[in-house]
C-alpha cells in the first residue's frame, strides 16, 4: 500500500491540564475527501490546528508526503502543499479582495503560475472578481467563505483543509460551498473537512472520522457510516 | 498672520509627534504591544549622532548612524525583551517596557553624564519671508521631511509585499501564519521600521533645539503615544492625524498667552475629549466579526 498524503499517529494535545485529543490515528489518502465529525468540544478544530502548526501536540506525530511535519512551524508548511482554511473564514476585513487573494500566493515565488492562478481563481468564483478592489470586510459571509476558499487555492494546494466551511451560511450557500468542495477533487487536490453539517459532509466524503471527546468512536466509508445507528442518532438528527 | 504662523509651527512640530507616533501604533499595531521605550531610541539614536558627529562631523553621516543605531536597537530589544514574552499577559509586556525605557535612559546617563550634549552642527540656521511672515529653513525641512515618511510609509503598506503582510499580522497573526507569513519576521520589520523613524524624529527634533540629554525622548514620547491614541492606535493614518492635531494646537496654544503656560495641559486634555466621544480615537475602528 502506497504512503497516505496525510497521516496522523497517536496525537494528544492538551490545553493545560485539558486533554483535548487522547491520542487519535486517522489518514487521508491522495485525492480523497475526507471527513472529521463530532460534537462541539470533540476536537475537530483542534485536530486540524495541530495538523497545520498553530498547535504542537505534546504525543504523536503528523506526517504529510511521509514526511513528519509535526515540529515544523506554521508559516512554513503552507509551501509544502497543505493549506487550512480555519473556522470563521479569517479573511482580512481591511485589505480589498485582491490583496486577499494575494496574501494566499504569499510565500510562492513563481509569479508567472500565481497570475495563471490568480485568473483560474478569479474565473472561478466570479463574485469576487466582481468585488477584487472592494475591502473583505464589506462582503457578505457567503462571500467572505469564497474568498477564504479562494485565497486557500492561490497557494497552490495538494491538500486543503477546511474547518467548518458552511457554518452560518444560508442552506443556498450551503449547497455552493459543497459543490465548490467537491470541485476540488474533480481538480485533483484531496480534502479534509471538519463540519457540523455532518449529513452534507458525509454526502460529499469518501470516508469520514468521528471525533468524541477527543478520541475516534468510528471510522469507515461515509454511505457505511451514515447507516450507522449511533451516528444517525448523533449527528444526522434521524 | 500670527494665525498662519501657528498653523505652519503646529504643522512642523505635529509632523514630528507623527513619525514618533506611527512607531508606536505599527508596533502596537502588530505586535499588540506598548512599546513604551520607543522615546528611549529617539534618545539612543541621539547619541548615536552625536558620536558621528564628533567622529566625522556631517549631519546627513550622523543621520544615517542613527537610524542604523536605531534599527540594530530596536530589533535588538524586540528579539531579547519582548519576544521571549510573547503570549504571556499583557501587563508583563508593558512592564517590561517600561523597565527598558528606564534601562536606556540610564545606561545614556551612566556613558554620557546627565550634562546635555549640544548638536549645534545639526542646526540649519536662516529662514525666508512670505510676505510678513517668518519660516525657518528648519521648519521647511520638517515638513517636507514629514510628507516624504507619511508618503513613502503608506505606499510601502498598501503596495508592497511586505505591506500587506503587517496589515495581514495586524488583523490576524494566526490567519496571517496560515499564509505562510512568517509573523516573527514581520514583528522585527516592524521594530525596524519604527525605530528608523524614531531616528528621524530625533534629527527633526535636534535639528530645532540642540540640546541632547538622556531624558530627550521621554516627553515627545508621551506625547505622540498621545497622538497615536487620539488618532486611534493601530491605526497608520490615524498617528499620522493625530499628530499634527496635536501639534497644531499645541503651537495654537503656545500663540495665545493666556493659555501658553497650560499647554501641556491643553494637549492631555484633547486625549480626553476624543476617548470621551470616540473611544477607539478619531480613526480607530472597532471591528466586528461578520457570519
Amino acid at each position: 500500500m502506497s504512503e497516505a498524503l496525510l497521516r496522523v499517529e497517536d496525537l494528544s494535545v492538551y490545553y493545560g491540564m485539558i486533554r483535548a485529543l487522547k491520542g487519535i490515528s486517522f489518514e487521508v489518502n491522495k485525492g480523497e475527501i475526507v471527513s472529521l465529525i463530532g460534537a462541539n468540544g470533540a476536537g475537530k478544530t483542534t485536530t486540524l490546528h495541530t495538523i497545520t502548526g498553530l498547535l504542537h501536540p505534546k504525543e504523536g506525530k503528523v506526517f504529510y508526503k511521509g514526511e513528519e511535519i509535526t515540529r515544523i512551524p506554521a508559516h512554513k508548511i503552507v509551501s509544502m502543499g497543505l493549506v487550512h482554511v480555519p473556522e470563521g473564514r479569517r479573511i482580512f476585513q481591511g485589505l480589498s479582495v485582491y490583496d486577499n487573494l494575494l496574501l494566499g500566493a504569499y510565500s510562492r515565488k513563481d509569479k508567472d503560475e500565481i497570475k495563471e492562478n490568480m485568473e483560474k481563481v478569479l474565473a472561478q468564483f466570479p463574485r469576487l472578481a466582481e468585488r477584487r478592489t472592494q475591502l473583505a470586510g464589506t462582503l457578505s459571509g457567503g462571500e467572505q467563505q469564497m474568498l477564504a476558499m479562494g485565497r486557500a487555492l492561490l497557494s497552490n494546494p495538494e491538500l486543503i483543509v477546511l474547518d467548518e466551511p458552511s457554518m452560518g451560511l444560508s442552506p443556498l450557500l450551503v449547497g455552493e460551498v459543497f459543490e465548490i468542495i467537491k470541485s476540488f477533487r474533480e481538480a485533483g487536490k484531496t480534502v479534509l473537512l471538519v463540519e457540523q453539517n455532518a449529513k452534507k459532509a458525509m454526502s460529499i466524503s469518501d470516508r469520514a472520522y468521528v471525533l468524541e471527546n477527543g478520541e475516534i468512536a468510528m471510522s469507515g466509508d461515509s454511505r457505511e457510516l451514515a447507516e450507522d445507528e449511533r451516528v444517525r442518532k448523533a449527528y444526522l438528527g434521524a | 498672520m500670527n494665525f498662519i504662523a501657528a498653523i505652519i509651527n503646529g504643522l512642523s512640530s505635529g509632523g514630528t509627534y507623527a513619525i514618533i507616533a506611527l512607531g508606536y501604533t505599527m508596533v502596537y499595531g502588530i505586535a499588540k504591544m506598548l512599546n513604551f521605550a520607543h522615546g528611549d531610541i529617539i534618545m539612543m539614536g541621539g547619541y548615536a549622532m552625536y558620536i558621528a558627529l564628533s567622529l566625522a562631523g556631517h549631519p546627513i553621516l550622523a543621520l544615517v548612524a542613527g537610524i542604523v543605531f536605531c534599527v540594530l536597537l530596536g530589533v535588538a530589544i524586540e528579539r531579547y525583551a519582548y519576544k521571549p514574552l510573547r503570549g504571556a499577559a499583557p501587563l508583563a509586556v508593558l512592564i517590561t517596557a517600561i523597565g527598558m525605557s528606564y534601562l536606556l535612559q540610564s545606561l545614556a546617563q551612566i556613558i554620557f553624564g546627565s550634562a546635555p550634549k549640544m548638536l549645534v552642527k545639526l542646526q540649519v540656521p536662516g529662514f525666508f519671508m512670505i510676505g510678513s511672515l517668518r519660516v525657518d529653513y528648519s521648519t521647511l525641512i520638517t515638513l517636507i521631511v514629514t510628507v516624504v515618511v507619511m508618503t513613502a510609509l503608506t505606499v510601502f503598506i498598501k503596495k508592497s509585499k511586505p505591506g500587506r503582510a503587517m496589515v495581514a499580522v495586524s488583523e490576524d497573526r494566526d490567519a496571517a501564519l496560515l499564509m505562510g507569513i512568517n509573523t516573527n519576521a514581520i514583528i522585527a520589520i516592524t521594530f525596524a521600521i519604527g525605530s528608523a523613524l524614531a531616528a528621524v524624529a530625533g534629527y527633526l527634533m535636534l535639528m530645532k533645539a540642540p540640546s541632547l540629554s538622556n531624558t530627550l525622548g521621554a516627553m515627545p514620547g508621551i506625547k505622540a503615544f498621545t497622538a497615536a491614541v487620539i488618532g486611534g492606535i493601530g491605526s497608520i493614518p490615524g498617528a499620522m492625524v493625530g499628530g499634527i492635531l496635536l501639534g497644531v494646537v499645541e503651537s495654537f496654544s503656545y500663540s495665545i498667552p493666556a493659555l501658553a503656560p497650560f499647554t501641556e495641559a491643553v494637549e492631555f486634555s484633547i486625549l480626553i475629549v476624543v476617548l470621551l466621544v470616540k473611544p477607539s480615537g478619531i480613526l480607530g475602528k472597532m471591528r466586528r466579526e461578520k457570519v
